[in-house]
């Protein structure tokens, strides 16, 4: 729905943090298998033979953060783009033969991957893999679909963003958060530069990005291995390579010394809330064990309603109507990690910031209890045998983490990495990565609230 | 950053079946779409010693066990001035039963390795558990405890009434929600359908632990019971713990009669409000799930602006002209209203615009219907969507056992639904756009005020 609350809003920014994206990982229990095609495609199928649905997904390892300046939302403009035709199908053709057999079908952007799903039943997979395999590098674009297309973004960007109060903050949290990192620009783009997006810009980025060797096939569902590779081969083996591009080397973060805020007020927000946040390590930056250590710092400090900053907050305390933390562990480059809160009653917002700078100190100082930790990794893990009752969140688990620069080795081991982390390595990862006067703060006020 | 992925379109899904309304009302309601073609689900009826039926598809591929439950009657039931008294209830199970206090409940749910949810619909009060398989027996136990004795301590029921109120305040000046609220004045009148589910500060503040325990003993019963079960559980288990799970609830419900209601059409709605876009929404005349003219209507509905990237709608709105980012059209079904529903968002100076399309749109399908090759197309989605909408998950088979179960489509629907579909005419589906989209519809616009709106 587009309209929620601030804190709604937030709990669904932070909600795909690493529970959600590290859910699936009991690799071996899986039954995940991976190969690679000779022109640098990596494949990996993961079975699920319960109904008769197959989830088949192209991952491209290209997102909003490869964009050249200037062109912010181009990787996500061309996301749209894909659909308009290649020299061999029609515009549209493509989606109308997946309806025309009741699948579903869309596409994703992210600021390190861009992915393409088709859900059907197994027999349509080959033409599924025809189609995928055939707009790898045959998209064909011609000016009268880029146009309308242009403005079809713009109203995305206007109902995502636009009309959000919640959303304009928290891209500008971003903006403020990353100084040197793209991170700090918009997956969809900045409304002045998506205006001036045009066709050449797409097919540049499209003919340096789009090849099978830089791109994953997951396949889950009602599918054996060995046939996908026959299919796979007949279809994906047969597109070359693409051209030399360059390694994803963003300009990184420079050392952080400064407290910032970010406020802003709006006569559509209703109840005052905060959002702070740090750069951190992600799964495929950090030392090992550090990112692990991350992801249980934000389950016991703010994942649900067993967490410190709920219970102390909310229950015990009071202060606040709800809190919670989050860790954005799916990212190639260094990431972020935020704590949220918003006031109950007539407490003000000063007094809830205050309390949640108290709770993360307390842990800091004084550390997690062992039966704390054992109930966080208990959660953990079985939170993989959950997401195996699900093919599409299987694939899409995979299609991330394989996509900012995990292997499946990582993700075959991290119930043990997990298992290993220490108490004392969740108290120094407070220490070191959630620093009480380095940060950023964004507050979203009512109008005529005075700020912070 | 990174975290909000941005889609090619929104997912959107039909709304063939309203299974288990956990949505406020008309805002583009979207219900997974039941009436697999080709599904492998075996549907088994257990009834238990203590006469409580259950649907249960067993399967043993991934150790865990999905149980899904509804109970007829659910925000409708809310007694006058105490509106917001289901949604609150809902908040409060896993704060607390028989000798559990908060804390010691949560822990042990948290121990059981279980996750429970509830849920209030206008319909139903529904919810569901997931546990292991391996500790399922501990699992069901707390289910049970938190369904027959909640303990409504004043503690939570503050603490969750002061979330409410946050949260309604927090949307009271978001202007989607203020109009959502006129919309559903405008074309329920009085009826129940009208009232905020969430409630309002006001009401919330009078309702007491013992409001509550009133209307948990009038609600919960086990004649108005839906169970729908998946996972890794046999039949002869399940009955035994149906028993011990529902068996201590009362024999019969006790519910207040809620009408039938027609929504109001023909008026418009708008809302002045300096946003970025304008939001429309169009409500044109329903059907009811059991007219044997639904699968026309449905089918019909599905060329006007179904979910797939071909629908009228979308080639007129967004493929052509570029002046939205989603359009589509649905069936709405509740248990005492039906509407079509259209809706889109806009460019606020292109709005009236929109509007002409749409209507030109409707307009033209009205008169003429689908074609024969729309029709066809149709019902070949409709055909093979049911197991990729439906069976995906155990949680989703769950919720598909009670929907089936709360719209009394019977064991056999999944078998009968293809010959439903494929029988369905041209000449069916056309009766169906004139009968539902002649009309002047409740026209709903919310956006920046325009030269001459008052």
């Amino acid at each position: 729905m587009p309209f929620r609350d601030i804190t709604e809003h937030l709990r669904l920014v932070l909600a795909v943090s690493a529970m959600t994206l590290f859910t699936a990982l009991a690799h071996a229990g899986n039954g995940a298998t991976s190969f690679m095609l000779e022109n640098g495609l990596q494949v990996v199928v993961i079975p699920d033979r319960r109904a008769p649905v197959v989830t088949h997904m192209v991952w491209y390892k290209v997102g909003s953060a490869d964009e050249e300046p200037g062109r912010s939302g181009i990787a996500h403009f061309l996301e749209h783009l894909m659909f308009k035709g290649t020299r061999k199908y029609a515009a549209g053709e493509f989606s109308a033969a997946v309806a025309a057999i009741g699948g579903n079908d869309n596409a994703f952007t992210s600021s390190d991957y861009t992915a393409y799903y088709q859900q059907v039943s197994p027999d349509a997979l080959p033409v599924m893999m025809d189609f995928e395999a055939d707009r790898m590098r045959g998209l064909i674009l011609t000016e009268e679909v880029v146009a309308p297309e242009r403005d079809v973004v713009i109203e995305e960007r206007r109902a995502r963003v636009e009309n959000s109060p919640g959303s304009l903050l928290a891209e500008e949290v971003e903006a403020t958060l990353f100084q040197n990192h793209p991170y700090r620009i918009p997956v969809i783009g900045w409304m002045h530069e998506i205006a001036k997006l045009d066709r050449e810009h797409a097919l540049e980025f499209y003919d340096l990005h789009y090849a099978p060797d830089n791109a994953i096939l997951v396949v889950a569902g009602d599918v054996a291995p060995d046939e996908i590779r026959t299919m796979a081969e007949a279809t994906y083996g047969k597109v070359p390579r693409g051209p030399r591009r360059p390694q994803r080397i963003r300009p990184q973060e420079p050392r952080q010394d400064t407290a910032r805020t970010v406020t802003m007020s709006d006569p559509r927000v209703g109840v005052p809330s905060l959002q702070r946040s740090w750069v951190v390590p992600s799964y495929a930056s950090a030392e090992p064990g550090e990112a692990e250590a991350l992801d249980l710092l934000a389950e016991i400090l703010g994942g649900g309603i067993r967490s410190r900053l709920y219970q102390q907050l909310v229950v015990k305390g009071g202060v606040a109507a709800s809190a919670g933390a989050g860790y954005r562990a799916a990212a190639l480059d260094d990431t972020s990690f935020s704590v949220f809160a918003a006031p109950r009653g007539g407490n003000d917002l000063a007094t809830v910031e205050d309390a949640v700078e108290a709770e993360i100190a307390k842990l800091a100082e004084e550390g997690v209890s062992d039966d704390e930790l054992r109930r966080a990794k208990n959660r953990f893990l079985r939170s993989t045998i959950f997401a195996r009752d699900n093919q599409t969140g299987m694939a899409r688990i995979y299609g991330s983490l394989l996509s900012t620069g995990l292997s499946i080795a990582d993700i075959e081991s991290w119930p043990e990495r997990v298992r290993a982390v220490t108490a004392a390595d969740i108290s120094d990862a407070a220490r070191r990565f959630l620093p009480a006067d380095t940060h950023v703060t964004g507050y979203l006020l009512p109008q005529g609230t005075v700020d912070q | 950053m990174m975290e909000i992925e941005t889609a090619r379109r929104p997912v959107a899904i039909l709304a063939e079946n309203a299974v288990v309304t956990f949505v406020l009302a008309l805002f583009f309601l979207t219900f997974p779409a039941l009436g697999p073609a080709r599904s492998a689900v075996d549907i088994q009826e257990v009834r238990s010693e203590g006469g409580i039926t259950a649907w249960l598809v067993e399967d043993y591929t991934v150790p865990i066990v999905a149980l899904k439950f509804a109970f007829e009657g659910g925000s409708t039931q809310d007694p006058q001035g105490k509106e917001g008294i289901s949604n609150l209830m809902t908040g409060l199970f896993d704060e607390g039963a028989g000798e559990l206090d908060a804390d010691a409940f949560q822990l042990e749910l948290d121990d059981a390795g279980a996750e429970m949810g509830f849920d209030a619909g206008r319909d139903t009060i529904s919810g569901g558990m997931r546990t292991l398989a391996e500790t399922r027996e501990e699992a069901f136990g707390l289910l049970k405890l938190a369904l027959t004795r909640p303990r409504f301590d004043q503690a939570p029921i503050d603490r969750i009434r002061a979330q409410l109120v946050a949260g309604i305040q927090a949307r009271a000046r978001d202007p989607e929600t203020a109009a959502r609220i006129a919309f559903a004045e405008a074309v329920y009148g009085d009826h129940p359908y009208a009232r905020r589910s969430e409630g309002t500060p006001e009401t919330l503040a009078t309702i007491t632990s013992n409001d509550l325990r009133a209307l948990h003993s009038r609600l919960f019963a086990r004649d108005n019971l839906i169970v729908g079960v998946v996972g890794a559980i046999d039949a002869e288990t399940l009955k035994s713990e149906l028993d011990r799970i529902f068996g201590d609830l009362p024999a019969r419900a006790d519910l207040m009669r809620v009408a039938d209601v027609d929504p109001k059409l023909g008026h418009n709605v708008s809302v002045a409000y300096p946003l970025a876009q304008t939001s429309l929404l169009l409500a044109y005349r329903g059907i009811a799930r059991d007219d044997p003219e639904f699968f026309p209507a449905l089918l019909m509905t599905h060329v006007l602006g179904g979910g797939a990237f071909s629908s009228r709608l979308f080639e007129e709105v967004r493929e052509k002209r570029g002046l939205a980012y989603s359009v589509g059209a649905s069936l709405s079904n509740s248990r005492h209203a039906n509407s079509l529903i259209i809706g889109t968002a806009t460019d606020p100076v292109r709005a009236d615009q929109v509007l002409d399309v749409i209507r030109e749109t409707v307009a033209k399908m009205a008169s003429e219907g689908p074609t024969e090759a729309e029709l066809d197309a149709a019902k070949r989605y409709l055909l093979g969507s049911y197991a990729i909408n439906n069976l995906d998950s155990s949680g989703a088979i769950a919720n598909t056992l009670v929907g089936l179960q709360f719209e009394k489509l019977g064991l056999d629907y999944i078998e009968r639904r293809p010959a439903l579909i494929q029988g369905v005419t041209r000449e069916q589906a056309a009766a169906q756009a004139r009968r539902l989209l002649s009309e002047e519809p409740a026209v709903l616009m919310i956006g920046p005020g325009r030269p001459g709106d008052n």
